[in-house]
C-alpha cells in the first residue's frame, strides 16, 4: 500500500465516540469483543491470552469468551461482570471508534453517566429474551439527559428467540412507548446476535425480514451535527502564557464557533472589547481556528484576563455571569448529597465553593416520576438550585456542553461526588444587595472594650460543652463584657423546632445557628455557641461567615466511653436501646476537628480550670 | 475545515497538559525516551509555544537501558534545552539488582517502581505525566486520564474518581499526587502517524538494522554490552531487527524486520499479527500482572 494514500484515508476517517449500555448480561462486553474481533483489531497474542483466560474464567464452555478481551480488571474477570468504564479502540475503513464500555448494574449508574458524558452515540442493548427492563429505561433517560442525540437500540441474542420478527417488533413498540418524550435526533433499531455475529458486521441470512443496515454500517453513516458556522465563538481561558520576553498569550480550547485574525471579541467578565492579533494553533500560526482546537491567542492590548475568564463573540447574549443556576444533578457518592452543605464546584476552567440550596425534586429514573426529597443518594438524579460563592461564567448545557457542565467535589476528601448539567440561570441573588449601615460592629463593640468573636464549642453529647460555656459567660459578664450563649437544646425549642436529627436537618440546624452567630458578631457580641456540630463541613462553613480571627473553634475532648458513663440526660441509654435514632457517636458520625484553636481535655482538668484557659486565650488575643 | 481524528487527539492532549500546568504547583513529565514519550514531549512543546515548557522532565534510569537510548536522551535534552532530571535507585545499584540474576520482577520493582517513588518523594512532585495509552493493556483501558495516587503512590482501581466530560478533578491533599496520561486515547497507529506527520525524531533502535542478538526463551535479545553473559548453548547472531517498544535491554525482545523508515514501520504494523507489548516480558509474569504492578506504583 502507498503510505500517502493510507494517511489520506486515515485523515478522512471520522472519529466516533460510542457508548454501549444495557442491563446486566445483555452481552455488552461480548458485543464489543465482537466489534474488535470482526474489525480485525485484535492481535493474535491478545487472542491467545484470552484463550488461556477463557479456560479459567470463561462462560462459553470450550469456546473463546470474547467478553474476556474487554473486562480489564482482575476482579471483573473473576466475577464475570463489568464494574468500571473501560475504553476500547478500533477502526474500520471509514471510521475510528472510541468505545466506552460501562456496567449495567443499577449500583454503577455513575459509571454509565461517566461514559455517556464523552460519547456521541449510545448503543442500547436489549436482551431479546427479556425485552425492555428498568435498566433500559434508566439508560435511555441518562442518554437523553446528557444530550446524546443519536441512539441505536440493538436487540441482542436474536439467535435465542429463533430470529422471531414479531418479538423484535414488540420490543420496538414498547421502547417507543416509554421513550416518546425524549428528543433523540436519530433512533434506530437493529436485531443482532453478538455471540454469533449476526448483523454486527455481516448482514445475516437468518434474519431475512430485516432489510436495513448492519450495526457497523449504521454507525459509519451517522453524521455528527457540528454547526460550527452558525455558532458564536467561545474560548474559556485555561492558561495565561507569559514567557520571559514580552510575549503574552491566552491559551484554551475553543468550545464553539471559529475565530479569525482581526476579529473583535470580548472579555466576558469585563465586557471589554479586544482584537485578535495572532492565532497559534497546534499546526503553527494560522489565520483562523475552529471549535475543538487548543490554541493560544495574542491580543491588540493589555487587558486583565485570567484563568476562569471567557473570550467570546461581541454579540454574545447566550452566556451568563452569575452565582446561581438551576441544574440536573447526578449524585455519585455513597455519602448522600446534603442541601446547604459546602462543596467544590468545578467548571471547565474554574472552581469555587458553593452549595445546593434547594432540591426541587428527584427523579425516579425507572418511571421518570418526580418525587419530593430533601437529599440525593448514590446514583440518584435530581433537579436543584445551586448557589456559588463567586460569580461564574456558564451556559445552558443544551447550548454548550463544555460550558454547561460541572462536577461536584467533596472539599475534605477531594472525591468527585456528583455531576451536573445546567438548565438555566437564576437571577435571585443579584436583586438583593447589602444595605450599608452607619454604625458598624467595630463601633458597637468598642463601647465596652471588646472585640466580637464566636467561641464555637464542639464535642459529643455530654462532653461538658454547655457546663464550660456557661461558666465562661459568667466570667465574661463579671468582666463587664457583652455576651450571648446559643445553646443547642434551647435553640431547638424555638428557631429550629422544625428540624429533626437526620444528617440533612443537622446541616440546616448548624447553618441557621451560623447565620445567627454572624449577626451577633456584627452586633458586637462575644458569641458562645454550644452545639455538638458533628461535621467538619458545617464548622468550616460557620468559620467562613466571619473574619479569620473572629472564629475560635473549641474542641471539648471527652471520649465516648466517658460521655456514656456520665450520660447526664440519659440519652446514651436511650440510643443504645434503639429508642433514639441518629445519635452522634452511636449511629451518627462525629468528625473530630483537625486543627481547632483550643482543645479542652475534660479528663484532666475541672470545668472551672478549662473556662479560665479560654478566658486567658481571649486576653492573649486581645479580644477582651 | 474539519478536524481529523489526529487533530482532535492532538488538541485534547494539549488541553490536558495545560490543565496540569495551571492546576498543580510542581508537575513533572516522566520521559522514558520511547516513541510515546517523544510524542508527549512534542505536544508539551506545542502547548506552551513560544515559551519553554514550564515544568521539569525526569527519566528513571534503571542503568539497563540500551546505550542508544541514553545517547538519544542526552542529545534531546541538549537540543531543546530541557530541564531534565535523571534518577537512579542507588540502593538498588549497591545491592546489585539487575534484570538477569535478580529476575524481571525484582528488577522492575526495585529499579523502576521503587526508584520512581523515591524520586517523586525527593522532589515532592504533585503531578507526573506518563505516556501510557489505554489501548496498550487491559488494566490501562480502565485508568482515568487524571489518576489519583495516595501518599504511598498506590493506585486503587476499584475506587477511581469518576471523570466526566473533560472536567478533571485536580484537588489533592499534601503528599498525594496524580499521574496524568495525555495520550490515553491514542492508539499505536495514531502515534506512528503523528510521528510521521510531525517528523518527530526517535531512538534509532526503532528502525531495522543488522544487530547482534541471542535467542533466549523464544525471544531475540540484543547484546548491548558485556553484562549480558552468553550461555554455552547460545550463540550471537547477526540479524536485521528492530524494537517495537523500548525498555531495559535484556527484557525487551527484538523483532525481525526490514522496516528502516517510519513509513515502512507503519506498513509493517498494519500487516502485523502481534501487539506491541508482546515484546515485553514483564507483562506476562502472571495473569493480571500489569494491574498488580500499577497498584504498587508502577506507571
Amino acid at each position: 500500500m502507498d503510505i500517502e494514500t493510507f494517511f489520506q484515508n486515515q485523515n478522512n476517517k471520522k472519529q466516533l465516540k460510542i457508548l454501549t449500555c444495557g442491563s446486566v448480561d445483555d452481552g455488552k462486553s461480548t458485543l464489543i469483543g465482537r466489534l474488535l474481533f470482526d474489525s480485525k483489531n485484535i492481535y493474535s497474542d491478545q487472542l491467545s491470552q484470552t484463550k488461556i483466560e477463557s479456560e479459567k474464567y470463561g462462560t462459553q464452555g470450550k469456546q473463546i469468551d470474547l467478553a474476556l478481551l474487554i473486562d480489564g480488571l482482575q476482579a471483573e474477570r473473576e466475577q464475570g461482570i463489568t464494574i468500571d468504564v473501560a475504553y476500547r479502540y478500533f477502526e474500520t475503513k471509514k471510521c475510528k471508534f472510541i468505545i466506552a464500555d460501562t456496567p449495567g448494574h443499577e449500583e454503577y449508574t455513575r459509571n454509565m453517566v461517566t461514559g455517556a458524558s464523552n460519547s456521541d452515540v449510545g448503543i442500547i442493548l436489549v436482551d431479546a429474551t427479556k425485552g425492555i427492563l428498568d435498566q433500559t429505561k434508566r439508560h435511555t433517560f441518562i442518554l437523553s439527559l446528557l444530550g446524546i442525540e443519536n441512539i441505536i437500540v440493538a436487540v441482542n441474542k436474536m439467535d435465542l428467540i429463533n430470529y422471531d420478527e414479531k418479538k423484535f417488533k414488540d420490543i420496538i413498540s414498547s421502547f417507543k412507548k416509554f421513550s416518546s418524550e425524549f428528543n433523540f435526533n436519530l433512533q434506530k433499531f437493529i436485531p443482532i446476535s453478538a455471540l454469533v455475529g449476526d448483523n454486527v458486521f455481516q448482514k445475516n441470512s437468518n434474519i431475512t425480514w430485516y432489510n436495513e443496515k448492519s450495526l457497523i454500517d449504521e454507525l459509519e453513516e451517522i453524521s455528527l451535527n457540528e454547526p460550527i458556522e452558525e455558532e458564536i465563538f467561545s474560548l474559556p481561558v485555561q492558561f495565561v502564557n507569559r514567557s520571559s520576553s514580552d510575549f503574552r498569550g491566552y491559551s484554551g480550547t475553543i468550545t464553539s464557533g471559529k475565530i479569525k485574525v482581526n476579529d473583535e471579541v470580548q472579555v466576558f467578565s469585563s465586557k471589554e472589547k479586544i482584537k485578535i492579533i495572532k492565532i497559534l494553533t497546534p499546526k503553527g500560526e494560522s489565520d483562523f481556528a475552529i471549535k475543538g482546537q487548543a490554541v493560544t491567542l495574542t491580543l491588540d492590548k493589555e487587558v486583565d484576563i485570567s484563568r476562569g475568564d471567557l473570550l467570546c463573540s461581541v454579540k454574545n447574549h447566550n452566556y451568563f455571569l452569575s452565582d446561581q443556576f438551576a441544574s440536573h444533578i447526578i449524585w455519585m457518592n455513597k455519602e448522600q448529597m446534603i442541601p446547604e452543605r459546602n462543596y467544590i464546584f468545578k467548571f471547565i476552567n474554574f472552581q469555587t465553593i458553593g452549595k445546593i440550596t434547594d432540591l426541587v425534586h428527584k427523579i425516579n429514573i425507572n418511571s421518570f416520576e418526580k418525587i419530593a426529597s430533601k437529599f440525593l443518594n448514590l446514583n440518584e438524579i435530581g433537579y436543584a438550585k445551586v448557589a456559588l460563592n463567586k460569580n461564574t461564567i456558564f451556559n445552558a448545557y443544551k447550548n454548550n456542553k463544555k460550558l454547561g457542565s460541572f462536577v461536584i467535589i467533596d472539599q475534605f476528601n477531594n472525591q468527585t461526588v456528583g455531576a451536573g448539567v445546567i438548565e438555566h440561570e437564576l437571577r435571585r441573588a443579584s436583586n438583593i444587595s447589602w444595605h450599608q449601615m452607619s454604625i458598624n460592629k467595630n463601633l458597637r463593640s468598642s463601647i465596652n472594650g471588646q472585640k466580637p468573636c464566636i467561641l464555637w464549642f464542639t464535642g459529643l453529647s455530654g462532653s461538658g460543652k454547655s457546663t464550660i460555656a456557661n461558666i465562661i459567660e459568667q466570667k465574661l459578664h463579671k468582666l463587664g463584657k457583652h455576651t450571648y450563649l446559643l445553646d443547642g437544646d434551647n435553640v431547638r425549642h424555638g428557631l429550629n423546632k422544625d428540624l429533626g436529627f437526620t444528617d440533612v436537618d443537622r446541616v440546616e440546624n448548624i447553618r441557621r445557628i451560623s447565620e445567627v452567630s454572624r449577626l451577633m458578631v456584627d452586633a458586637g457580641l462575644i458569641t458562645i455557641v454550644s452545639f455538638i456540630s458533628p461535621f467538619k463541613s458545617e464548622r468550616k462553613m460557620a468559620r467562613g461567615l466571619v473574619e479569620i480571627d473572629e472564629f475560635i473553634e473549641i474542641y471539648v475532648d471527652t471520649s465516648i466511653e466517658e460521655c456514656e458513663k456520665r450520660d447526664p440526660k440519659g440519652l446514651y441509654k436511650k440510643a443504645r436501646s434503639g429508642k433514639l435514632k441518629n445519635f452522634t457517636g452511636i449511629d451518627s458520625n462525629y468528625e473530630i476537628p483537625s486543627s481547632p484553636e483550643i482543645i479542652l481535655e475534660t479528663k484532666i482538668k475541672s470545668a472551672e480550670e478549662l473556662a479560665d484557659e479560654v478566658i486567658l486565650y481571649l486576653k492573649q488575643y486581645n479580644k477582651i | 475545515m474539519k478536524l481529523s481524528h489526529i487533530d482532535k487527539l492532538e488538541s485534547e492532549s494539549i488541553h490536558i497538559i495545560r490543565e496540569v500546568a495551571s492546576a498543580f504547583d510542581n508537575p513533572v513529565m516522566l520521559y522514558s525516551i520511547g516513541k510515546d514519550s517523544s510524542v508527549m514531549l512534542h505536544l508539551a512543546q506545542k502547548a506552551f509555544y513560544p515559551s519553554k515548557i514550564p515544568f521539569k522532565l525526569m527519566h528513571i534510569d534503571t542503568t539497563w537501558k540500551f546505550k542508544e537510548m541514553i545517547n538519544f536522551r542526552d542529545e534531546t535534552a541538549k537540543k531543546y534545552n530541557l530541564d531534565l532530571l535523571v534518577h537512579i535507585n542507588k540502593e538498588g545499584v549497591a545491592n546489585n539488582i539487575n534484570p538477569i540474576s535478580s529476575g524481571s520482577k525484582i528488577h522492575t520493582d526495585v529499579m523502576k517502581t521503587q526508584s520512581l517513588i523515591q524520586a517523586l518523594d525527593k522532589y515532592k512532585f504533585d503531578a507526573a505525566f506518563g505516556g501510557a495509552r489505554r489501548d496498550e493493556e487491559k488494566s490501562r483501558a480502565k485508568e482515568r486520564i487524571f489518576s489519583f495516587r495516595d501518599k504511598k503512590h498506590r493506585w486503587d482501581p476499584k475506587n477511581q474518581k469518576p471523570e466526566l466530560w473533560n472536567l478533571f478533578n485536580t484537588n489533592i491533599d499534601k503528599g498525594e499526587s496524580v499521574r496524568v496520561f495525555p495520550l490515553s486515547n491514542w492508539t499505536e497507529i495514531d502515534i506512528w502517524q503523528y510521528i510521521y506527520q510531525e517528523n518527530i525524531q526517535l531512538v534509532p533502535l526503532y528502525f531495522s538494522k543488522i544487530r547482534s542478538i541471542i535467542r533466549r526463551n523464544d525471544m531475540m535479545i540484543m547484546v548491548d554490552d558485556d553484562r549480558l553473559k552468553i550461555k554455552e548453548n547460545e550463540k550471537i547472531e547477526q540479524k536485521k531487527v528492530r524494537f517495537r517498544t523500548l525498555g531495559c535491554y535484556p527484557l525487551t525482545a527484538a523483532v525481525e524486520s526490514d522496516a528502516t523508515t517510519v513509513e515502512e514501520i507503519i506498513i509493517e504494523l498494519l500487516e502485523s499479527k502481534y501487539s506491541e507489548r508482546q515484546g515485553r516480558l514483564i507483562d506476562n509474569d502472571q495473569i493480571g500482572s500489569m494491574e498488580k504492578k500499577k497498584q504498587e506504583g508502577y506507571f
